[in-house]
Formats: structure tokens, C-alpha cells, sequence
């Protein structure tokens, strides 16, 4: 073993699969106890870094080139053994989907008890009290039971708890952290993330973060290395990064990224005329809705008595965690779904089922566009349906594609040749098709990088100028909706628990959950985030 | 405790709808037998009897009574039993009547009780074998994934997942009790009266069914194991160091035992209800070979018995392995 | 990244995207069913042309020749190796002296007849069913699926063998054995259809159909019924040897065809008391039987790898109803 202070040096590391190169050329050296976040969008290469590291790439059939050294041992040259030790012993992995990430069948306790059993000699009962100490070291209560449940019994935070008990089980060195939070709602990805620093300072133990969110590592690291298509951009302190990037790209990323704490930058059109949208007629309103999903004792109440008003040409954000109901009211909003109480209104008229004039901007890029049908098709639908004819349809959607950035010989393709962002620019397309009055946007951005969500939030936005559209914008991420709203409606667990102008929720909310949620934003002042993972502990204290 | 209540809950449900379907295949395979296109009575009576003998038969079967009326009847026999008059003496028949043999006079129910014994001892032995053979085979296939020796067994599963079980038994019978003389050709020897003897004679059948059977369960296995290999919780343990070994044996084995309690239950339950073809074939006095005899007889109290009995059996079989598999995998129950 | 889940989800569905060029690169690639497809081609073309087969021979199927076998001797054919010659190129049938090479390709028209007819049925109500199920309220799905689950509880052999009793004789028999095999077998395919139905209705491009104000009979024909066609097509090419087997062992009970219609299953029946005197009366039909059982699955298996290489290893497993055929 090593004596120096090097943990990880990693040095002209090049990963290919086949003719892509997913990493190319890479070296960076990670200090005992430093912890170097990995930024960067989807395909930079940032995750195959981090497998490279535990060598997880052997035997795929991905070529690697240049040499990884984890506390002494050559990665690529080490035998399959020495390779089992370093995994879990050395260096142990937390990944993205805690759900997956587990043995459904066994009790989670076992499981660590596994691993630990694998770089220890221990009796079954022994790895087991490890298990449970462990399990009650990240925050598990009632360890000693909890260690018997299995996964699926487990929240999603919970889940990834365990799964950071595993890599902890055995006392490594480094802890890999792909993509760790990434699936969780936001409160729980601030207490993951203040968890996997209060470890870190006790235990000493390097941290390895792989994450796009620029926020996640400006909470957590002390160096940050961006990068893009497999190469370094940037690497440094992370207050320098963040604070004066040196290159272009890092700029364009870190401009891109959400703010939650800055006001929705408006044209200065709208500004002058001091246009304030409180006074245009309610094109869309629920009024009392709840629905109901399940029979009998499973029945549980998605959203519940909630009533909202949509007035032509704004824009009214809704957030809320997973599970607050947000996506059940969009689709009782568009007629998808029929309220099992209360009533959805339309210029004052109660309606069911889908009208043309409310449409929707779907979230899952893949699945909201048939693959068997070409695109222009697609958008044609709203137009075949109310009986009109080519070429008549045929012009208009080419128009529509170009309107939303598109461009005309993109008519005949099929989705699978498109990016997630022009797939969400195709959604959109085939939504104005219809001449709706509202858009209902559900969660239209977050399968996006970054870029590209801040260009597609834009295209809303201009639409909704142009056309007098009145927007509804569902979100889980509260500095995305800050950045279209006029109002905000904040829900829980199927209720609105604060409604009210965009900037005066975020600024002064009146709601502990609001205060909560707000809190756990990350941001990305590394100063500032000390000062708010104290405030987030205050804030759970008295919450709790 | 929640889990628990939880479970008490699906076991009750599961129950309640074994018996629905039970009822509806009752009622499904009453009509469609008895209702079905065609002089019942004729048919039943035989070609050769003569207008006053059919008029008797029909009488017999109550043909003039409404056809709910005789499912009732049925279903009542079923339940609470009947009592049939032969002429000189009452014939008390006990609660699951299934009614008399138009053939024999036997009782439906006795019938199949005697023939019981032979149907469960070709079907538990076979099983046996082919969990055996099938299982073992399926995770030789996983471990080796990709390699000549998987693909060669991979190749010969496919065949016999693909040959019909009285062309294999026939050339297996042909070929060892015939030319080679190994065995003798199968005879049903009770296991009460010679354990040994009864083995032996069993051995071929067994053999039979088994090669047939253990093809599936191979497959089975095999893409059980590589999809759950394939799964992400896989990488997790391969990221901390577990071995192949543990990780095949333990991880990917444990994702096929649910999809292998489905389909061995639903083997075995229709096995029960009579291995029509090899008991056929082999000559073992089975319920299969009673139900062929009481086709081509026409006997339909025996036939419409046979196949309730065959679907009473799936469908228990069915509810058993629904019940072992949400104990395997709660994960069931409480979604 | 958030999609990673769903993508991963909804992949099945979605994956046949690039339709039939894409399905035959995948087929052409397996060097086993290329060589399946070449074995079922030649057993269609034998079967197609059987009567110009036997005409060439100089026989058909159902002429009994008493001069060729052995009244003495129990109705052993005369001459060597089952009475082979120059007009009887594969010998004759004992007792009866039918040229067996007539018959044993008529058998094949039967055979293959029968199991296609049976397999269009098992899918045609499978479809209506498992869309009706899939697609239609909660009562009509309810009501849908314990019908189906009755019919898959129902054990194929024992059901058809039993049916096939008491229907008169008036219908033409092939037809009638093709139908009732049709009729208790297309549970499994119901199954696959209403789940993938689910699936399909879940997906955001079904939801923006409708908010396009297309009717649910349009959006059943453009959205749903392409995305079904690739778990159809495999299960049904998966169920067509099974139909083989299904046939061949009713009428080896005696129940399929009848006398004096040839079929392979009817000429095993009594076969294994001849193996010795006429041992291709034995080993034909069964060589048969199982080479176009195992070249039809080894291509349905290439069907199945070429059209959905993820979602089809779940298609093979545990579908309840393969193994009563053979039981």
C-alpha cells in the first residue's frame, strides 16, 4: 500500500466501446480525505470514469488504455483477487437507482452482511451486527429491525442510506458516488448529501462524486473537474470553477443552470408595460378536484381537494415532490383523467374528457412520440383529426417544426434520429397544432441536460408571449418553475399548500414545507452551502 | 404485522377466486358437453340402440329437465352427494358425486380414486427428474454463458423442448424394452405391493416425461438467471468484490425460483388430471388412459368428471404456487 | 436522467422501431434458423405438392394393395425392408399395403394444415381478446381476464380429446381439429396481448393521440395494434410446432383425423408393433414429426431473438400451455 498522500491518480485514461470513445485521455490525482466532484452532461464520460476506477469494465468487452491507480494497486494489472479486494475493501460504489441497485429478494441487512463477509473473516452473525451498526451509523432507525426488511420496504432515501451503509461496511478509502441523488426528491437529496459529508469528515474517507447537477457538487466537493465528450474542460477548486470559470463551455453550463434565488429574468417589453396578468380572464380552473386512485382500503387520494385558477397568458408553476399528486392534476387538467370529485372548468364551463384547446407537453422524451410514425405525422394528428387535408396540413406543420426550431426535411423522420431536447421541440410542435389556449407542461425539461433544458424553458416561454398562450408548468425542480412563473402553487401530498405570486413564494414563503423544500435547493456558492446545510439542520430540527 | 395482514388478505382473495374459476370451468365444460350439437342420448345410448332404449336414456339423464336445472343437480351432487336408486338396493354416492358411469354404473368419484395412485406416481417421479434434470441443466447454461458447451445444451434443450413426448417414449420404448431388452415393457405394478418392481416399471416413463419436461424447465432457468444477471442490483455486488460463483448461485438463481414454482405448479396440476398421451402410450392404467376409454365410449359422466377434475387440479396447483411464489417474493402481495 | 427508469421500461415496447428491414438483418444473422427456414420451406413444398408427388410414384394414399403384405404372418409386408421397391419408394403400410410414401406426404399437408389453421384461430381471438381486455373499463377487463384465466385452466389434451368426441361426424375433420385446438388454446396469447395493451396505453404518445382528438377505434388501429405486432408474431410462430404436437398426439389417441385421411400421429399408433418387421413404418413418421416440430422452433426462437431480443426471453418462459400437448 501506498504511502504518499495519493489515493487515486488516474493518467491518460482512454475507454472505448467499439468506435466511440467515452473517455479520452483523462488524468487527475485525488488526495486521501479530498473529494473531486466529476461534472458534466449526459455522455461526457463522467460514470465509465468512475467504473474505470473500480475496474468494472473488465470483461465488456470496452477497451481501456493508461493506467488508474487506487491506493497502490494498479487497477488494470491487477489480478482478479487483488481485484476483489479493492472493490468494497478499498473503494466501495454507491450508485444512481438505490431501488435496483439491491437484491429485491434479499432482507437488506444480508446483503451488507455479504459483502462484508467477502472482504472479512466473520461469522454469518457477526457480519450481521456489522450490518445493523452500519445501517444505524447512516441513519437508519430502529436498525436492528429495519436490517431484516428488504428493499422495496424502503423509501427511496432510506434505500440509498442502505446503500451507502454497504460501501461504509467495510471502511474503504474512497467512496464512488455516481450519480447518488439523482433519483430522489430534493429534501432527501439534501439530507443524502449532508450524510455523505458528516461521513466524510469523520471517517476520513475520499469521495469520488459523479453528478450533472453543478449544485450537487458545489454542496460536496472541495475540487471539481468538468467534463465533455470524454476530455477535460476544467479542473480546479471548486470555489474557482464556479466562482471564475476559465473556459467557455464552463460558462455556458453554469449560465444555463437554474437559479433558484434569481428572480424570472423578464423582457423588458413586458417589464415596461407593467403588464400583470392578475386581470385576463380564467381560461382553465379546478375547482375542488380530487382523484381518487384504488378501491376499498387501498383507495388513496392522488390529489385532494384542490382548486386553481389558469388566466390567459400566464404562466402558473407547480411543484411539488414525487408523490404530491402534480402529474395527476396536469392530466385532470388536460381531461387524460376525470376528477372522481370537484369539477374542471373550461371559460367557466365545466367539462369532461380532452378538448383540443387544452393540450399537453408530455416529460419522457422517448415515450411521447410514437417510433413507428414519422415525426410530421405526429405533429399532423391534432389537424388529420379535425378533418383537414394536405397540403394544407402538410404547411402548417412545417411551419409549426420551424416555429419551434426545427427544420422542414426534419418532417419525414422517425424520433429515434432525434435528440431528447428535439424530441421535447417535436412535443411542443404537435401540441400547437391543436391552437390550444393552454399548455399543460408535465415535468417538460427534466429528462434534459441542462443546456438544453434552459433552451426548451425559453421556447415556452416565447410561445406563451406570442401566442397568448396561458402555460401550466409542472415541476419537481423548484429553480426551473422559478424561472417561467408568475404564480406558484406548491403541493403536498395531493393538496396546494401555498399558492401566491412567483417571486413572493420563493422569496418569503409562508409555509414550513415551502421553507423546507427551498432550503435543500442546492446552490452554487460552496460558501453559501455550509451556511445552508446549518440552516437545514435547524429546519429539520424543528421540523421533526 | 402489516405484511402479515397483508398476506391473510391475498391468500383469501387468491382462494375465493380458485373456487370462481373452478365454478366457471364447471359450468363451461357441463354446457359445452352436454349441450353440445347432437343427440345425447343417441350418442350416449351407442349407434345400434333402438329408439325406446335411447327414450330410457334420456329419461336417465334427466335430458328433459332444463340444462341449468341438471348443472344444479350436478353441482349438488358435487357438494352434498346423492342417492341413486339400482333397481333393488339405494347406492349412497358421497359428497363430491361426480354421478355414475353410463358404461359401468361405478361412481365417477370411485373410478377416479382407484385410478389416482398410478396418474401420482407417473407424475411426482417425472417431476422429480425433470426439476432435476432441467433446474441442473439451466444453470450449467447460465454459469457458461456464451460459450461452445452452452450453446451445444442450449441446442439440444430446443430439441427436446420441441419433440412430442410419445414420439420420444415410443423410440425410447422401441429401442430399450424392444431391441435392447434393458427393461421390460412398462407395467404398473402398485408401490404398496412391490416398491422395487414398481420403480422399474416406472423407470421409462418416467424418463420420458422427464426429458421432455426438463427442456422448459432448462430454459427456463437459463433466461431467468440472464435477465436477473443483466439487472443493475448484479453490478452492485460485482462493485464490491462478491465472486461469479456467489453471484450466479446466490443473486441470479434466487430471480428464477418464482417463474419455476409457476410453471412446475401447473405441470404437475395438469399431469394429475391425467397424462393422457403417456399413460396412452406405456399402457399404465391412469386416469389419462380412463379418460381416452370413456371418450371412445362415449361415457359422459366420466368424461365431464375427468376434465372438472383436471381443471380443480390446475387451478389448485395454480392457487399453491401463487401462494408459495408471494411468500417467495413479497413483493407481490403488497403492490 | 430522470428517464433513465422509464426509458428502460418502455424499451420493449418501443424497440422494433426500425419494422421489417430491421427483423430480416437480425433473422439472416442466425446461422440455425436460416437452416429451420430452409427445412420448414421443403416440408410446405412437400406438402403442397403431394399429389403431384404420389403422382409421379404412381400411388396415392388410400389404395390398399392385400397382394403386398402377409395375411399369414399377421400382415408383414412383403419383400424386404418393409416391402421397399422401384413403385413403393418407401415401402407399404403392413396389413393394409398403402404406399407409405403417399401417405406420409399427405400427412404433411394435414399436419401443417391443421397447426397454421389452428395457430390463425388461437391468434385471432387472442388479439380481439386481449385489446378488448387491455383497452376496454375496468368491468369489461375484469369480466375478460377471468374468462381467460378459466380457458388457460382448461388442459388442452384433456379438453379437445373430450370435444372431439361428441361433435357428430358431419363437419370435415381436419377443420373440427383445427378449431377446437384454436378455440382452448389462444388463452396465453390473450395474456401477452392485454398486458402489452397496459403497457401501451401508459405511454405518452397514446395519451397525446387522444388529446388529438382521434377516436379510440383509430387510436387502437395506429398506436396500439403496429406496437402488438411483434409479440404476436413471435408467440404465434412459438405456438405453431406446439399446435404440430397438439395435433399429431389427438389423432395418435384416435380423436384428430380419421381413417383413411393420413396423418403422422394416426400411422405412430399402432407403428411399435411393427418396429421390427417395418421399422420405417416406425422411424418415418417420427422423423418427420420431429424435425418439423424442432425446425418450426428453432425458427420461431430466430423470429423471437430477430424481432425483440429484450422482451422476448420473458415470452418463453412459463406460458402453461406447451407441455400439455406432449403430457
Amino acid at each position: 500500500m501506498s504511502t504518499d498522500g495519493t489515493l487515486v491518480e488516474v493518467t491518460d485514461l482512454s475507454v472505448g466501446y467499439g468506435s466511440v470513445r467515452a473517455v479520452d485521455a483523462l488524468s487527475f490525482r485525488l488526495e486521501r480525505g479530498a473529494a473531486l466532484g466529476l461534472v458534466g452532461e449526459s455522455g461526457s464520460g463522467k460514470s465509465t470514469v468512475a467504473s474505470a476506477l473500480l475496474g468494472l469494465h473488465r470483461g465488456t468487452g470496452a477497451v481501456v488504455q493508461g493506467t488508474v491507480r487506487v491506493a497502490g494497486v494498479d487497477v488494470g494489472a491487477a489480478s482478479e483477487a487483488e481485484l476483489r479486494r479493492l472493490r468494497g475493501g478499498t473503494a466501495a460504489m454507491v450508485f444512481q437507482d438505490p431501488l435496483s441497485s439491491l437484491d429485491p429478494y434479499y432482507a437488506v441487512g444480508d446483503q451488507i452482511a455479504e459483502v462484508y463477509r467477502v472482504h472479512h473473516k466473520a461469522s454469518r452473525r457477526a457480519a450481521r451486527a456489522r450490518a445493523v451498526q452500519v445501517l444505524d451509523r447512516v441513519g437508519i432507525p430502529d436498525a436492528v429491525r429495519r436490517a431484516r426488511a428488504r428493499p422495496h420496504e424502503f423509501s427511496g432515501g432510506m434505500r440509498q442510506r442502505a446503500l451507502i451503509a454497504m460501501a461504509l461496511a467495510c471502511e474503504p478509502e474512497l467512496l464512488v458516488a455516481d450519480e447518488p441523488t439523482t433519483a430522489l426528491d430534493v429534501t432527501v437529496q439534501a439530507q443524502i448529501l449532508d450524510l455523505l459529508h458528516t461521513l466524510r469528515e469523520e471517517t476520513g474517507m475520499g469521495l469520488l462524486l459523479v453528478t450533472h447537477d453543478v449544485g450537487v457538487a458545489a454542496e460536496s466537493v472541495d475540487d471539481v473537474l468538468v467534463m465533455r465528450n470524454g476530455v477535460e474542460v476544467e479542473h480546479g477548486p471548486v470555489a474557482t470553477v464556479l466562482g471564475s470559470p476559465a473556459r467557455t463551455y464552463t460558462r455556458r453550463l453554469l449560465k444555463s443552470v437554474p437559479r433558484v434565488d434569481v428572480p424570472r429574468a423578464r423582457r423588458p417589453a413586458e417589464a415596461e408595460q407593467g403588464q400583470e396578468p392578475t386581470s385576463a380572464e380564467v381560461v382553465l380552473e379546478a375547482v375542488g378536484v380530487r382523484r381518487v386512485f384504488g378501491r376499498g382500503a387501498r383507495a388513496f387520494a392522488a390529489v385532494d381537494d384542490v382548486s386553481l385558477q389558469v388566466r390567459r397568458g400566464e404562466a402558473l408553476g407547480i411543484v411539488g415532490e414525487s408523490g404530491s399528486g402534480k402529474t395527476t392534476l396536469g392530466r385532470m387538467l388536460v381531461g387524460l383523467l376525470d376528477p372522481s370529485a370537484g369539477q374542471v372548468r373550461r371559460e367557466g364551463v365545466a367539462v369532461r374528457g380532452v378538448r383540443p384547446d387544452v393540450q399537453m407537453v408530455f416529460q419522457d422524451p422517448v415515450s411521447s412520440l410514437n417510433p413507428r410514425r414519422s415525426v410530421g405525422e405526429s405533429v399532423a394528428d391534432p389537424l388529420r383529426a379535425r378533418g383537414e387535408r394536405d397540403p394544407a396540413v402538410r404547411e402548417r406543420v412545417l411551419a409549426l417544426l420551424e416555429r419551434v426550431g426545427l427544420e422542414p426535411a426534419h418532417y419525414d423522420r422517425y424520433p429515434h434520429e432525434f435528440s431528447g431536447g428535439q424530441r421535447q421541440r417535436i412535443g411542443i410542435a404537435r401540441a400547437l397544432a391543436a391552437d390550444p389556449r393552454v399548455l399543460v407542461c408535465d415535468e417538460p425539461v427534466s429528462a434534459l441536460d441542462v443546456t438544453t433544458q434552459a433552451q426548451v424553458v425559453e421556447l415556452l416561454d416565447e410561445l406563451r408571449r406570442e401566442l397568448g398562450l396561458a402555460l401550466v408548468f409542472i415541476a419537481h425542480d423548484l429553480a426551473v418553475v422559478r424561472q417561467v412563473s408568475d404564480r406558484l402553487a406548491v403541493m403536498r401530498r395531493g393538496r396546494v399548500v401555498e399558492h401566491g405570486p412567483a417571486d413572493e413564494v420563493y422569496e418569503s414563503p409562508r409555509e414550513a414545507y415551502t421553507r423546507q423544500l427551498l432550503a435543500a435547493v442546492p446552490v452554487l456558492d460552496p460558501g453559501l452551502a455550509a451556511l445552508r446545510r446549518a440552516e437545514r439542520r435547524e429546519l429539520t430540527v424543528t421540523q421533526m | 404485522m402489516k405484511a402479515l395482514h397483508g398476506f391473510a388478505g391475498f391468500a383469501l382473495r387468491r382462494t375465493l377466486g380458485a373456487v370462481v374459476t373452478l365454478l366457471a370451468i364447471s359450468v363451461i365444460v357441463y354446457v359445452v358437453f352436454y349441450a353440445a350439437p347432437g343427440d345425447v342420448a343417441q350418442i350416449t345410448c351407442g349407434p345400434r340402440c333402438s329408439p325406446a332404449q335411447v327414450h330410457q336414456v334420456a329419461e336417465q339423464l334427466r335430458l328433459d329437465d332444463p340444462l341449468y336445472v341438471r348443472y344444479l343437480h350436478f353441482l349438488q351432487g358435487v357438494v352434498a352427494g346423492h342417492d341413486y336408486s339400482t333397481g333393488t338396493s339405494v347406492e349412497h354416492c358421497s359428497a363430491p358425486c361426480l354421478g355414475l358411469s353410463y358404461q359401468s354404473d361405478q361412481q365417477v368419484t370411485q373410478l377416479i380414486l382407484a385410478k389416482l395412485p398410478v396418474t401420482g406416481s407417473l407424475a411426482l417421479g417425472a417431476m422429480v427428474l425433470w426439476l432435476l434434470l432441467g433446474v441442473g441443466t439451466g444453470v450449467l447454461a447460465a454459469w457458461r454463458r456464451g460459450r461452445l458447451d452452452e450453446r451445444i445444451l442450449t441446442g439440444i434443450t430446443l430439441a427436446g423442448w420441441a419433440t412430442p413426448v410419445f414420439v420420444i417414449g415410443l423410440l425410447l420404448m422401441v429401442l430399450i424394452c424392444g431391441q435392447l431388452q434393458l427393461l421390460p415393457f412398462p407395467q404398473y405394478v402398485p408401490f404398496t405391493e412391490d416398491p422395487e418392481q414398481w420403480a422399474w416399471n416406472l423407470l421409462l416413463p418416467w424418463l420420458s416425461l422427464a426429458l421432455i419436461e426438463a427442456a422448459k424447465y432448462a430454459r427456463l432457468t437459463r433466461s431467468a438467471m440472464l435477465e436477473t444477471l443483466a439487472e443493475d442490483h448484479v453490478r452492485t455486488f460485482r462493485a464490491y468484490g462478491v465472486g461469479e460463483r456467489a453471484i450466479v448461485g446466490r443473486h441470479a438463481l434466487r430471480g428464477a425460483v418464482g417463474p419455476l414454482i409457476a410453471l412446475n405448479a401447473n405441470d404437475l396440476g395438469s399431469l394429475f388430471g391425467g397424462a393422457v398421451l403417456t399413460e396412452s402410450l406405456f399402457g399404465l392404467p391412469g386416469i389419462g388412459r380412463e379418460l381416452v376409454h370413456a371418450v371412445n365410449v362415449v361415457d359422459l359422466p366420466v368424461v365431464v368428471g375427468l376434465v372438472v377434475l383436471t381443471g380443480f387440479f390446475v387451478v389448485l396447483a395454480n392457487a399453491v404456487a401463487d401462494l408459495l411464489y408471494a411468500v417467495a417474493d413479497r413483493r407481490t402481495v403488497l403492490s | 436522467m430522470a428517464s433513465e427508469g422509464a426509458r428502460a421500461s418502455t424499451e420493449t415496447v418501443l424497440a422494433p422501431a426500425s419494422g421489417v428491414r430491421q427483423f430480416w438483418r437480425r433473422l439472416r444473422v442466425q446461422r440455425a434458423a436460416l437452416v429451420a427456414a430452409s427445412v420448414v420451406a421443403l416440408l410446405v413444398l412437400l406438402a403442397l405438392a403431394a399429389p403431384l408427388l404420389s403422382a409421379v410414384e404412381g400411388q396415392d394414399p388410400t389404395t390398399y394393395h392385400p397382394d403386398l403384405v402377409d395375411s399369414a404372418r399377421g400382415g408383414v409386408p412383403v419383400g424386404t425392408f418393409g416391402g421397399l421397391s422401384a413403385d413403393h419408394w418407401l415401402g407399404v403400410e403392413p396389413q393394409t399395403g398403402r404406399d407409405l410414401f403417399a401417405r406420409l406426404v399427405y400427412g404433411a399437408r394435414v399436419s401443417l394444415g391443421v397447426a397454421l389453421a389452428a395457430t390463425v384461430v388461437e391468434v385471432t381471438v387472442g388479439l380481439v381478446m386481449g385489446i378488448a381486455a387491455g383497452y376496454g373499463n375496468r368491468w369489461v377487463d375484469q369480466a375478460l381476464s377471468r374468462f381467460t384465466d378459466v380457458v388457460v385452466a382448461l388442459p388442452l389434451m384433456v379438453m379437445s380429446l373430450a370435444l372431439l368426441a361428441i361433435v357428430p361426424s358431419g363437419f370435415p375433420r381436419p377443420v373440427l381439429v383445427a378449431v377446437v385446438i384454436g378455440l382452448i388454446g389462444w388463452g396465453s396469447i390473450a395474456k401477452i396481448v392485454r398486458a402489452q395493451t397496459l403497457t401501451l396505453k401508459q405511454l405518452d404518445h397514446v395519451a397525446a393521440a387522444r388529446l388529438s382528438g382521434w377516436s379510440s377505434w383509430r387510436i387502437a388501429r395506429r398506436e396500439l395494434l403496429p406496437a402488438l405486432a411483434a409479440p404476436v408474431i413471435t408467440y404465434a410462430a412459438l405456438l405453431f410446432p406446439v399446435n404440430i404436437s397438439a395435433e399429431a398426439a389427438l389423432s395418435f389417441l384416435g380423436a384428430g383425423v380419421k381413417p383413411p385421411t393420413p396423418s403422422w400421429g394416426q400411422m405412430l399408433t399402432s407403428a411399435n408393433v411393427w418396429y421390427q418387421a417395418a421399422p420405417q413404418y416406425l422411424l418415418l413418421p417420427a422423423g418427420l414429426l420431429f424435425v418439423t416440430v424442432l425446425a418450426l422452433t428453432v425458427l420461431g426462437d430466430g423470429v423471437r431473438r430477430a424481432l425483440d431480443p429484450r422482451a422476448a426471453s420473458r415470452l418463453s418462459v412459463g406460458t402453461g400451455r406447451k407441455k400439455e400437448a406432449r403430457a
